[in-house]
């Protein structure tokens, strides 16, 4: 069931002789929370204002609600956009700054006031219809121009990195409130984010942007769990790679042999790979499990010494070092008892344990 | 620096102060205290309290017409060079100009020009192209003389303010005209009021350009300048001069006061 909100077709960006986005073709189904996650530059920004319409697409088109876009101003299209500094007018007050956009909507008085009423309670700001934009704290400022831009019930809500200038605490409870705003209102969200974290919180779907391109679209869950290069595996929170090549591959598990781990056992692997293929296998961090006395031989096991510990509160991170691997492995360990952080020295032995659905193999150049 | 020093036992830099100021604002002090001075020579010891110096030159046609002619030049002056100092102001800020250093620095030159230069040179064009000297030749001058500082005041309100606020205008539906409208001018605005203050100054006092551009119509600092030779001339313009003082600093702090009132009606009110 495909219902397409905004399609990309071919869309390219050039400034001068850099390429901000090339060739790049996905569409965004309606109703979603769709984001575009990639470092600085990489061309994520640049997409987001061209659908708003401040950038011109050198190549493609795109469409939104089926309509094309490359005729049509800013001032014309059916999005609206948060800006990452939220852009609220310093000489207007906050009823006047959500009510900016609605001078043509040819509503009376009454009914403008009302629908205001609705946006300052949608933000949970009721009663500050008459602060001045100076009078703000940064929360309240974006939730000013969400405001601004809903009441004109766009088709899209464009969002330009809107929570980076808020301090922690107030990212995550806006990120909890942007969600549920969004499943509330129903209207499909395009967000950009260079925070995997926000990324993976907040969207149905992620697209991973690398050098003008998209790298992979999927679920949270799945580029998480099963990313589809070692670009994506990499960028999206931390992974341990492993040199390796294939030894046997049958439908149920795949043998890759590697200096670093020995002979691995890979189940749950999506990947169609052949014998004698060069392959990464990558394991998070979480899924190592570190063991401190010797559980013997089996499978899917390795041993090495514990190197620098980081004690990060909720859980720690160890750097484990194998003997036939130059970088110390990362393992993430939850804190789940008081005194566990006391129990690791420097140079102790360690044993590393992962399931064989844990283990991500993918194509190795 | 100890802030509870006796006010009789002043540090360095209290006496600096009081020795600036008063350098700066006793000569002025002089205008309005010998305006009001019965004798007709400029000199101490004052010889009474005295009104009859406003009263001649309400009744002195020359001086009340030198005085029309600055007002009308330096009106129309402050207007058309902040309109152009806008223009480029917004040029220069919001789009990417081929040749934009130079064409900038082109348009700043006339703040290094020496006066008399910029005059004799204008002179010669103006007369090998047979057009006629009047207060039309000293407007256009002043223009010259004035838009680079009405865009060096512009550019840095500008510069100052953040450009998505004009995307924003224009993401919420507003055309090009009403974003500017809605948007960029109430927030420019303070830039705008200083820019028409700074060159209606420039131009009321300006007195080398308007010297050599003018035929018969003389203003004001020429007129004061040729009434030098006739002491009798001289008490009207000192109370001239006083009343000019009082007038200009009562607009200074009434475009202040309207700056800041307009800022918080428009913050304050309903739509």
């Amino acid at each position: 069931m495909s219902d397409p909100i905004i399609s990309f077709q071919g869309v390219s960006k050039r400034f001068g002789q850099v390429t901000a986005v090339d060739n790049t073709s996905f569409d965004i189904q309606r109703g979603e929370f769709f984001s575009l996650l990639g470092p600085s530059g990489c061309g994520k920004t640049t997409l987001l204002r061209m659908v708003a319409g401040f950038e011109v697409p050198s190549a493609g088109e795109i469409m939104i609600d089926d309509q094309p876009m490359s005729a049509t101003p800013p001032n014309h299209r059916p999005v609206n956009m948060v800006f990452q500094n939220y852009a609220i007018f310093p000489h207007l007050n906050v009823r006047n700054n959500i009510a900016f956009g609605m001078r043509k909507a040819g509503l009376t008085r009454a009914e403008l006031d009302k629908r205001i009423d609705e946006a300052l309670e949608l933000i949970k700001l009721p009663g500050y219809g008459s602060r001045g934009a100076e009078e703000l704290s940064g929360g309240q400022r974006q939730r000013v121009a969400l405001a601004r831009a809903l009441i004109k019930q766009p088709k899209v809500l464009l969002l330009d990195e809107p929570l980076g200038a808020l301090d922690k605490k107030l990212r995550e409870q806006m990120q909890i409130e942007l969600r549920q705003l969004q499943q509330q209102i129903g209207i499909t969200f395009l967000f950009v984010t260079h925070d995997q974290e926000e990324a993976l919180t907040l969207s149905d779907r992620i697209a991973v942007m690398s050098e003008g391109a998209v790298m992979e679209i999927a679920s949270p869950g799945q580029l998480y769990e099963s990313p589809g290069s070692p670009f994506v595996a990499d960028f999206i929170g931390s992974m341990n790679f492993f040199e390796g090549e294939i030894l046997s591959s049958t439908d149920s598990a795949i043998t890759v042999q590697t200096s670093a781990l020995g002979t691995v056992s890979v189940t749950n692997s999506d990947a169609h790979m052949t014998a004698g293929q060069k392959a990464w296998v990558a394991i998070r961090p979480e899924k190592m499990q570190p063991v401190f006395s010797n559980p013997g031989e089996r499978a899917n096991t390795t041993s090495g010494s514990m190197g620098p510990s980081a004690y990060l509160g909720d859980r720690s991170h160890f750097y484990v070092q194998l003997p036939e691997r130059d970088d110390p492995v990362l393992v993430a360990l939850q804190n789940l008892e008081r005194s566990m952080a006391k129990l690791h020295k420097p140079n102790q032995p360690v044993w590393l344990q992962w399931a064989s659905d844990a283990v991500v193999l993918l194509p190795r150049d | 620096m100890n802030v509870n020093r006796p006010w009789w036992r002043p540090d360095g830099f209290a006496v600096y102060a009081v020795i600036y100021l008063t350098f700066i604002y006793l000569p002025v002090l002089f205008l309005p205290l010998f305006s009001f001075n019965k004798s007709k020579y400029i000199a101490f010891p004052l010889k009474g309290f005295t009104f009859q110096w406003y009263e001649k030159m309400i009744n002195t046609p020359d001086l009340l017409e030198a005085l029309m002619n600055s007002v009308k030049v330096g009106v129309a002056v402050a207007v058309v060079s902040t309109m152009f100092g806008l223009l480029a102001a917004k040029a220069v800020t919001r789009y990417r100009i081929p040749g934009q250093g130079p064409v900038l620095g082109f348009i700043m030159v006339p703040l290094v020009i020496p006066g008399i230069i910029l005059a004799i040179a204008l002179l010669i064009l103006i007369t090998q192209l047979d057009i006629p000297l009047s207060l039309w030749t000293v407007g256009f001058a002043h223009m010259l003389l004035c838009t680079p500082f009405a865009m060096l005041v512009l550019i840095s309100r500008m510069e100052g303010f953040d450009k998505s606020l004009e995307e924003a205008a224009l993401d919420l539906g507003e055309g090009a005209w009403m974003t500017f409208w809605r948007v960029t001018f109430p927030i420019v605005l303070p830039g705008i009021i200083a820019s028409l203050l700074l060159t209606f100054t420039i131009s009321f006092d300006e007195f080398v350009l308007a010297f050599f551009l003018t035929s018969t119509d003389p203003t004001l600092p020429i007129y004061i300048w040729s009434s030098l030779r006739f002491p009798t001339k001289i008490p009207p313009v000192l109370a001239l001069g006083a009343t000019i003082f009082v007038l200009s600093f009562v607009v200074v702090s009434f475009a202040e006061w309207i700056r800041r009132r307009g800022v918080k009606l428009e913050s304050s009110s309903g739509i």
